[in-house]
């Protein structure tokens, strides 16, 4: 082929098919509604008032900025994406999106996201989404990912701090209980994603990621969960213990609490063929359940307390 | 007459044409959006303010 054949089919090739719903897939929806839910928690938990329009613009700034992070981790991601069969159909491996315009779209929302939060809130609020769109993006993607077992427990952070923003853009500050929020998550974080990890470890070993059981091994990585699940059960309670939630709360607390204690011993317990895959299915959905009843509790006493003065 | 790169791209295909007219609605609606979304934080952030004109 002549240069000038080369050149047209290069550029041909450049040429992008994607349609904005794969845009939308870079922005990882399903991640974005656990942002958008425990934003949303903490910013109606938190003491003080806000207009419920900023509150909804609040929500879509932290949504956007979640979603942004999303988006560059899928861009620095690329390589190792295509090799998982979990991730191959991301618009990058698809080949529906390039690299340079999941960049281009991730750092514009990133910019946007932070301006419109600092500019309807405030800037400690925005600072924060800031903050975390950093920490997911550079900190955990391209720092800890690749290099280190630890990757999910330090990277986690990221996606704890949603409430502590939303806590934020009421307050103007951090407190405590905010702290508390971001603890849960925190917390909750690594026995969740290493009951999948346990799953897809094969997944996870190809592609040359450092995830627990690919390291240290499936014996240790169970009794790592079984470790995290313990020091959760009294944090998810710590909402209560402070005062900061009522009995609602408590209740789902203690069966939630008691349901990952079960899985965690289903886990520990089970290790050979089905039944330990089972094991690791229930406890990766069972925890997505328990996180969602946690902050649902909390809103709901919230909301009670707010609109009608009752304390749940 | 050959002249450089740029004058042999090929035209659009079908797909490619679809795709970039969904894109181009979808960023109209966004920036769009975006006016109205700064349009209502301007007013909502003046409040009563936003009828302390003076003629």
């Amino acid at each position: 082929m002549s240069d000038l054949g080369m050149a047209g089919s290069h550029q041909a090739a450049l040429l992008s098919e994607a349609a904005p719903s794969d845009f939308i897939a870079l922005l990882k929806p399903r991640v974005m509604s656990l942002v958008v839910f425990t934003a949303l928690v903490g910013l109606v938990a938190a003491p003080g008032t806000i207009h419920p329009f900023m509150a909804a613009v609040a929500i879509l700034a932290i949504a956007v900025g979640g979603g942004a992070s999303g988006a560059l981790n899928m861009w620095y991601d690329a390589d190792i994406d295509r090799v998982m069969g979990r991730t191959a159909s991301r618009p990058i491996p698809a080949g529906k999106v390039t690299e340079s315009e999941a960049l281009s779209f991730g750092l514009i929302l990133s910019a946007f996201s932070v301006a419109t939060l600092g500019l309807a809130t405030n800037w400690f609020a925005a600072g924060l989404l800031a903050f975390t769109i950093f920490f997911y993006a550079v900190i955990y993607t391209m720092g800890l990912k690749r290099r280190t077992a630890q990757n999910i427990v330090i990277g986690g952070a990221a996606g704890a701090f949603p409430p502590m923003i939303g806590w934020a853009a009421v307050t103007g500050g951090a407190s405590i209980e905010s702290f508390i929020l971001f603890l849960i998550i925190f917390i909750w974080t690594p026995p969740h994603f290493w009951a999948l990890a346990l799953v897809k470890s094969d997944d996870y070993a190809r592609a040359g990621v450092p995830m627990l059981p690919v390291v240290a091994g499936p014996d240790v990585t169970r009794v790592q969960i079984v470790l995290y699940t313990l020091l959760l059960v009294p944090t998810g309670l710590a909402p209560w213990l402070t005062g900061m939630a009522g009995t609602l709360y408590a209740a789902v607390a203690i069966l939630g609490g008691a349901g990952m204690l079960v899985c965690a011993a289903a886990i520990y317990l089970r290790r050979d063929g089905k039944p330990a895959m089972r094991a690791c299915w229930q406890m990766f959905g069972f925890s997505i359940l328990y996180l969602f009843g946690l902050f649902a509790a909390l809103l709901v006493e919230k909301l009670a307390l707010r609109v009608f003065g009752w304390g749940l | 007459m050959a002249g450089n790169a740029q004058d042999v791209t090929p035209p659009l295909t079908e797909a490619q044409m679809k795709a970039r007219r969904k894109r181009s609605i979808a960023l109209a609606l966004v920036i769009g959006g975006l006016c109205v979304l700064f349009y209502l934080i301007t007013v909502f952030k003046m409040g009563a303010a936003i009828m302390n004109r003076q003629l």
